[in-house]
């Protein structure tokens, strides 16, 4: 099949009708490709000549016109931790239930499966009103009233919420990768293991998870690329505009990397002061996200590479 | 072949499972499993009511806030001083929270993004999908999805600091932040989703359809337009729904560039605000439980609503696309 496909697309473009539309879609994928590397160029030449030691471990001063963006990073890396912590367990769960265990007709499983599909389409603003009236308003006052004696200590935006947020933002994208994954591990492997006398769950613990470890890390990177890149679901649920000290619980607000960008880009007091600050973040933050998504489109690619291989 | 038959004779699982009732130890940990999965489902659920609930007192029309003014979405009474009646304007004396110029705001912005995405994502899908070599596929595929991770924020920046002055420099516009530069920099986040969606839809389409064609003595443009693509376009058209929907949603970036004025107007050359933006800017400085609080709420509803359906109509027919086609 894939290489008659290949076979079709080797013959020579020489109608003139073909070529016009050669050359009419080539130029839009040209110049969708072309905006994308302006957009880089452009982040890329303002922020490298901010970077430094100190911008990257001090932090901001002067109404936010000098210094460095440490708390962001340390607030963008706590957060994303604490949400994969939460964010991959539930999503792997998900998923091996639906492989593995769910009968292949099951009604529950489809309605899982649309219900992680619109997840994935919940805008990201609704997240943070949800957050907002869920994670603090209800179940913090709820531990408030029942742990502390109304005292406010969990009704309050914070890390943990934030980051419980931006988990269910991203179980959409760990359960996809990692379905995608399972479903890649060739039945003979798991006859083979229950042949030898093993039981569903050694079998599933033991052979199909260990085959489908690169698309759970898939899915985990594209999670944190995707977590970290968030702005309006942590923006009512615990992210601060500027903290003095990092935060040291969980129940502390922090900095992100993500509304630090929006921050300086709206609120400065000073723009000419504040752009190339500006620039450096935007460049952190790209950088950030952008590696994390090339390491999973390679790991992808390779897993992808492994079913064509052996269907 | 037949061990394989007596081992499960009733139980037809994707792995067969021995004859033994399976442990306890394992009946729980598929429970657990279980459980974990309802998450999702409890996710949308809750959401649904957790955010609905705030809006109540909106919905059910009886709202009115601290001052007593309504809460009636769609209140059109003119003001005392004669002024435009339909307007967004919570923190006035008295408020009115009309949401109609926010309604049209979004919708401007998000059709501009589209106008602008739908062409270039659904070409370059022809392009990779039908005309690229496979090298040239295996790259321009990934570097499209890589704009799509592109965070928002970082989009919205762009368009802010650089695609307005540029936009201003061509259109001259009259104010340098507005619809047309959102709906540009929304392009960039939307175009990815249309690219990704739509070559998927051409690449569900059998090759013995192209195959076909082409022994009927059809040339590669009468393949691409009266064949391959007729059967994609179902696919096609759910890629504008769930690019619409994603667009409808999307916050940091109209944040960021449209101006942020609650104006109606059919130009797109001026300042505009969608409902997202309005929920991101206000929702910080408003007391909890307050009118306007429960107004931003109800905003969040539609927008919930609204993309709820989009999303779930794309899926359905990308769906039914790839079961007509058999390549579900």
């Amino acid at each position: 099949m894939r290489s008659e496909a290949l076979e079709l697309r080797r013959q020579p473009h020489t109608r003139t009708p073909d070529l016009v539309l050669l050359g009419a879609t080539g130029a839009a994928t040209a110049m969708i490709l072309i905006v994308l590397a302006l957009l880089l160029v452009d982040i890329l030449a303002g922020g490298v000549k901010v970077l430094s030691w100190e911008f990257i471990s001090a932090a901001p001063r002067r109404g936010l016109t000098e210094g460095g963006i440490f708390p962001a990073i340390f607030g963008t890396v706590a957060l994303t931790l604490l949400m994969t912590v939460a964010a991959v367990p539930a999503g792997v769960a998900t998923a091996v239930y639906l492989t593995e265990y769910a009968p292949p007709d099951s009604k529950l499983a489809r309605v899982i499966r649309v219900c992680i599909a619109n997840l994935a389409g919940v805008p990201s603003i609704v997240f943070g009103l949800f957050g907002l009236g869920f994670f603090v308003s209800t179940v913090g006052r709820g531990i408030d009233h029942a742990f502390y004696r109304g005292q406010i200590v969990y009704a309050t935006p914070s890390l943990v919420w934030a980051s419980l947020t931006l988990a269910l933002l991203t179980l959409p994208v760990v359960v996809v990768a990692t379905e995608e994954a399972l479903r890649a591990v060739p039945r003979e492997i798991r006859d083979a293991s229950l042949a030898l006398g093993a039981t569903k769950l050694q079998t599933v613990v033991k052979v199909v998870l260990p085959e489908a470890m690169g698309g759970v890390l898939t899915g985990t990177i594209l999670a944190i690329s995707r977590g970290a890149g968030e702005v309006a679901p942590i923006m009512f649920t615990g992210v601060a505009y500027f903290l003095p000290r990092l935060p040291r619980h969980i129940n502390d607000q922090f900095m992100s990397l993500s509304y630090h960008v929006y921050v300086l880009a709206t609120q400065s007091p000073n723009v000419d002061k504040t752009k190339p600050l500006l620039y450096g973040t935007v460049l952190t933050l790209l950088a950030l996200t952008f590696l994390l998504n090339l390491v999973a489109v390679i790991l992808r690619t390779r897993t992808r590479a492994r079913v064509h291989a052996s269907e | 072949m037949t061990t394989n038959a007596t081992a499960t004779p009733q139980t037809p699982r994707p792995i067969p499972s021995l004859k033994r009732q399976p442990r306890t130890g394992e009946r729980l940990v598929e429970l657990l499993l279980k459980a974990v999965a309802l998450t999702s489902i409890a996710a949308i659920v809750l959401i649904l009511a957790f955010v609905a609930r705030e809006a109540l007192p909106v919905f059910t029309g009886t709202g009115s806030d601290e001052s007593g003014a309504s809460l009636d979405l769609l209140l059109a009474e003119p003001l005392a001083d004669g002024s435009e009646p339909l307007l967004w304007r919570p923190v006035s004396h008295p408020p009115r929270y009309n949401v109609i110029p926010l309604v049209i705001g979004s919708l401007k912005v998000t059709l501009v993004a589209v106008l602008i995405a739908a062409p270039l994502g659904i070409a370059a899908a022809i392009y990779v999908s039908e005309l690229a070599g496979k090298r040239q596929r295996e790259i321009v595929k990934p570097t499209i999805e890589l704009l799509a991770g592109v965070p928002s924020v970082v989009i919205g920046f762009y368009a802010l600091v650089v695609l307005a002055s540029w936009i201003q420099g061509i259109f001259g516009t009259e104010h340098r932040l507005n619809a047309l530069v959102a709906g540009t920099g929304l392009a960039l986040a939307v175009c990815p989703v249309i690219f990704t969606v739509s070559e998927d839809a051409l690449q569900a389409v059998p090759h013995a359809y192209r195959t076909a064609a082409l022994a009927l003595g059809s040339d590669r443009l009468q393949m691409i337009f009266r064949v391959v693509v007729p059967a994609a376009l179902p696919g096609i058209l759910a890629s504008l729904v769930l690019g619409f929907g994603r667009a409808i949603g999307e916050t940091m970036i109209v944040l960021l560039a449209s101006g942020n004025a609650a104006l109606i107007s059919g130009s797109i050359g001026v300042s505009t605000r969608t409902i997202t933006a309005t929920i991101a800017e206000e929702l910080g400085e408003v007391v909890v439980g307050s009118g306007h609080y429960r107004v931003l709420f109800a905003l969040g509803t539609i927008l919930f609503a609204s993309t709820f359906v989009l999303n779930f109509a794309g899926e359905r027919v990308i769906h039914g696309l790839r079961k007509k086609l058999g390549t579900a």
